[in-house]
């Protein structure tokens, strides 16, 4: 299998583990989210797979050769750092410049090679310009520019759009994956944000506490998430305990709110996600819950009401369009359950809580 | 018409009965407040630092028959002094090579590693600095000297009658003691930047190819340059003044500029030829303190600085931890034995019994009984504990003269818009993307004042730029005869020692000065502190810790000074300095005892005094 495999990777710092048996491939030309929380030891392994730290166990392989005892420098690696890590004592054609000097390039190409890296960029007569006054949006341009020069064979990107604000952010993130779609770059992004994750990559990872929990495209991970950890990640909070019997020869799920159809092989105590856009108002549906509203936000495209139902919140999100309720105000619900429902094996303690 | 506007403006009705004292009133409303400050500080540096300098200049230029330049060209003609400023130059280039080739290391260690006991480390390696050069003197004696330690230890081994190594009067001598004293810069100069420096700069690097030799060579090297280069200056500027250490450890074969005048001054009363080379030397000090000045601005240009738990790692392999406890070693050794060793010494006692090798004697107070006991009965000979006596007293008037100068003038910089740029750390939080230019609106008058308070503020940093042994000399040709006759004026030393003392007072409390903004005050009055409370809780706390700060510089500034009180302190009042200095260029075992006693008080004194500092300062990085 060509690319990158990560395989069986351990990660201890003293008592302290932060990898614990990461295993996952990247294909040639495919772009990889790692998505997860801070501290979920995401920034651990792109250290490990750029070589600047060693894993306490397990391999990273490149075209299934071990990069073992292979230093940085020889990787031909791309990390384009959070914060950018621009030399402050070169200007933005020398950052771009620096990867093809160290390799030895010819002048002229190296000449080139920075002006198409540049133009790429979006940055074209920005060479001489000192770093240091570069504006956020630049300076990650600048670092987009430097990490793809030396044309490496694969490129990981740390929260590169982490210290950016919003409005920038947004527009950077369809730049870049549109740049990293056009090179066919291989690329690890890595991220704790759901959105940058699923509009740059076509495979995601989803990481917790130094374990993958899930790893699928965008549409897999949002729609079916294997766990409750990625459920509540992803923001989706409405999960309740319940517990698996049969009635009238169907499966149900007895929770908090209600007794539910369900299409599950489980059994026993399981947690229940009802998926928060995937309900109406005012009940049309195969399943119905009633419930009292408690709190409504416009959000702009759509609005959010919290509605308890038997003393538990839910919160669901409705169209713009839709006219809400009034707080106090009583509504039912209806929904299909195949759509809206989903089941985790393992049982949920803290359902109440989000 | 004119009764509702006498009402309305007695100030005016004033203004037409008493014009001439209402004139006198406004031109003073109209002058600043900071004008005032600045009046008493101005005075003391135009008498006690211009003055004195211009009396050398012209002293300097009495001789001139043919041009103004002629003294000079004379000067430089001859081929002794001609050697002095050559041995000068190139003991000053070799030591400062030597001090980089030990502190780079350290400074690395330092800025990248955590380690147990590294505050330690840091702390032991910064007391050299701050030791009085006599105090370091004595303790390479103590350590290497023909009655120190090793050479002891050597003789009583292998039963020799003469000390082996031929430490003191040598040029090793003179180095050692210069690594040994300005190591602790490149220490923290460069450490505490480096230790700053992204070490994401660096991966950022290997990344891109570059290989650990090529990742120095590019990145890192370039980026520490400026910290390097001021470092450099500043351990130069310190070996090309060096005075004490080359006197005492050199001996009379060396003499640097600063020691040839205190030789011309003292020993062969050629004032003219002294004053010469005292505006060769200021030339060269003044030059090299403006490149200073100019290469510790570019540190603060904007750089990604991080804190420092960002960039520092643990020690995680042997080959690491074996190269780190080494250097640690290492450094220790050469910063820490020899004021150990001359503690220890100190309190140590030698005989030689007829011609044999010294026996150990065991542990005495002899020497520190000795202090109190006049043996010579000479007139100008003072028991050594009257000599501390004295120097406690020109102490507490120094820092009495210091605070009262430098507090006005600390004030009315604090008072000004701060002249600087943003520093580093300022610019990084500045928001990506905004335009620079506004965020200095900065009016023309504005910049003029700015300027102006820049000009006043490089004008009281002068006596740092300036030999004190040159500072002494100034004393002694310009305040000996009326206008200003001081000779016998107890005051002499003090003022010398506040002109030394005075840019460290000014440079420690107008930070703190500035820190108190009318926001604190405001802040606690609304929240119901009146204005003794204001006083108590807010002002105090923060200026009386700088005031602490400043009185600490000035009182060890003062104890421990030589260069001046060398040429100025009369022989019947000596200081603890000018004292050991006596002790230890007379023979005997008993002499060298006294002068390792009193150097040991000294020690701890200086010592207990910089720790005060190092505790009750506000973080103040950069101020120096």
């Amino acid at each position: 299998m060509a690319g990158l495999k990560i395989d069986q990777v351990h990660k201890y710092y003293g008592e302290t583990r932060a990898l614990a048996g990461v295993t996952f491939h990247v294909a040639q030309g495919e772009i990889v989210a790692v998505l997860g929380p801070s501290g979920c030891g995401k920034s651990t392994l792109l250290e490990i797979i750029a070589g600047l730290e060693k894993p306490t166990r397990g391999d990273v392989l490149w075209d299934q050769v071990s990069l073992s005892g292979v230093p940085p420098f020889k990787r031909n690696f791309g990390l384009m750092f959070q914060d950018f890590a621009l030399f402050p004592h070169r200007n933005a054609y020398e950052n771009v410049a620096f990867g093809l000097l160290m390799a030895h390039r010819s002048q002229k190409y190296i000449l080139e090679r920075v002006i198409e890296m540049l133009e790429l960029v979006g940055l074209p007569g920005f060479g001489q310009r000192d770093v240091n006054t570069l504006s956020g949006g630049e300076q990650q341009r600048v670092a987009l520019a430097r990490a793809l020069a030396p044309d490496p064979r694969l490129l990981m990107l740390d929260e590169p759009l982490g210290s950016l604000d919003r409005n920038l952010r947004e527009r950077l993130v369809m730049d870049l994956s549109k740049i990293l779609h056009r090179m066919q770059q291989t690329a690890i992004y890595v991220t704790h944000d759901q959105e940058e994750a699923f509009a740059v990559a076509d495979r995601v990872v989803v990481m917790n506490a130094g374990r993958v929990e899930q790893i699928g495209t965008p549409q897999q991970i949002y729609l079916h998430p294997a766990s409750t950890f990625v459920a509540r990640f992803l923001g989706l909070s409405n999960l309740l305990r319940g517990e698996i019997r049969q009635r009238d020869g169907r499966r149900v799920v007895k929770t908090g709110v209600g007794i539910l159809p369900v299409d599950s092989q489980a059994e026993g105590d399981v947690t229940v996600l009802i998926r928060p856009d995937a309900v109406q108002l005012n009940g049309k549906g195969a399943c119905q819950l009633e419930g009292i509203v408690s709190e409504t936000s416009f959000r702009g495209n759509t609005c959010r009401a919290v509605i308890t139902v038997n003393d538990i919140d839910l919160r669901f999100d409705f169209p713009s369009q839709v006219h809400l309720p009034q707080v106090g105000e009583a509504v039912r619900l209806g929904f299909d359950p195949q759509e809206a429902l989903q089941v985790f094996p393992s049982p949920e303690s803290r359902s109440e809580e989000t | 018409m004119s009764e509702p506007t006498r009402q309305l403006h007695p100030q005016g009705t004033q203004e037409r009965n008493r014009p001439s004292s209402s004139r006198l009133r406004s031109w003073f409303q109209k002058l600043p407040v900071s004008a005032l400050l600045w009046l008493a500080p101005l005075i003391f540096l135009g008498l006690f630092y211009f003055y004195p300098l211009g009396s050398i200049l012209g002293i300097s230029l009495t001789r001139s028959q043919a041009g103004l330049l002629d003294p000079f060209i004379q000067a430089l003609k001859s081929a002794s002094i001609r050697s002095v400023l050559w041995f000068t130059i190139w003991q000053a280039i070799l030591s400062t090579l030597l001090t980089l080739l030990v502190g780079l290391p350290g400074a690395f260690l330092l800025a990248r590693y955590e380690f147990r006991g590294k505050s330690l480390i840091r702390a032991l390696t910064g007391i050299p600095f701050v030791m009085p050069t006599l105090v370091v003197a004595a303790a390479f004696n103590a350590l290497l000297g023909p009655r120190g330690w090793a050479n002891l230890g050597l003789m009583s081994l292998f039963n020799l009658e003469s000390p082996p190594i031929q430490f003191t009067n040598s040029l090793v001598a003179i180095l050692v003691a210069h690594v040994f004293y300005n190591t602790t810069i490149v220490l923290r100069m460069v450490g505490d930047f480096w230790s700053h420096i992204d070490p994401r700069m660096a991966q950022a690097a290997q990344m891109l190819g570059a290989n650990r030799w090529q990742t120095a060579r590019y990145v890192t090297l370039p980026i520490l340059a400026p910290a390097i280069a001021a470092a450099s200056l500043l351990v130069f500027i310190f070996d090309f003044t060096s005075f004490g250490v080359i006197l005492i450890l050199g001996g009379p074969r060396f003499a640097t500029l600063e020691v040839e005048i205190y030789y011309q001054t003292i020993s062969l009363f050629n004032l003219p030829l002294a004053a010469v080379l005292s505006i060769i030397q200021l030339a060269c000090t003044l030059g090299l303190t403006v490149a200073y000045t100019r290469l510790s601005a570019r540190l603060s240009r904007p750089i990604s600085l991080r804190p420092q738990r960002y960039t520092q790692r643990l020690l995680d392999t042997w080959p690491r931890k074996v190269v780190a406890a080494a250097m640690i070693t290492f450094l220790l050794v050469l910063m820490v034995t020899p004021l150990l060793g001359l503690a220890v010494r100190s309190f140590t006692r030698f005989e030689t019994a007829g011609a044999g090798s010294p026996a150990l004697q065991g542990v005495t107070l002899d020497y520190y009984r000795e202090l109190n006991i006049n043996r010579r009965e000479s007139l100008f000979y003072v028991t050594p504990s009257t000599a501390v006596a004295i120097s406690l007293g020109y102490a507490f008037t120094t820092v009495f003269l210091a605070l009262l100068l430098g507090l006005p003038a600390a004030w009315a910089l604090a008072r000004a818009p701060s002249p600087e740029a943003p520093r580093a750390g300022e610019a990084a939080l500045v928001p990506a993307g905004s335009n620079p230019d506004s965020a200095h609106p900065a009016g023309g008058g504005r910049r003029t004042s700015a300027k102006i308070m820049q000009g006043l503020d490089a004008l009281l940093m002068l006596p740092l730029g300036t030999s004190a042994v040159t500072l002494g000399l100034g004393f002694i040709v310009a305040l000996d005869r009326p206008p200003l006759d001081l000779r016998a004026s107890p005051f002499l030393v003090p003022l010398a020692h506040t002109l030394v003392a005075f840019p460290f007072v000014v440079r420690s409390l107008t930070p703190a000065l500035r820190s108190i903004r009318p926001r604190l005050r405001q802040a606690a009055a609304v929240m119901g502190a009146s204005p003794g409370q204001v006083l108590r809780h807010v002002d105090l706390p923060l200026v009386g810790r700088a005031l602490l700060v400043a009185a600490t510089f000035a009182f060890t500034i003062s104890l421990g000074e030589f260069g001046a009180t060398a040429l100025i302190a009369r022989p019947e009042y000596p200081t603890v300095p000018v004292a050991i200095y006596r002790l230890i260029s007379q023979p005997g075992a008993l002499n060298y005892g006294q002068a390792l006693a009193l150097s040991t008080i000294l020690m701890v004194v200086t010592a207990a005094g910089m720790l005060a500092i190092e505790r009750f300062r506000i973080a103040d990085v950069g101020e120096f």
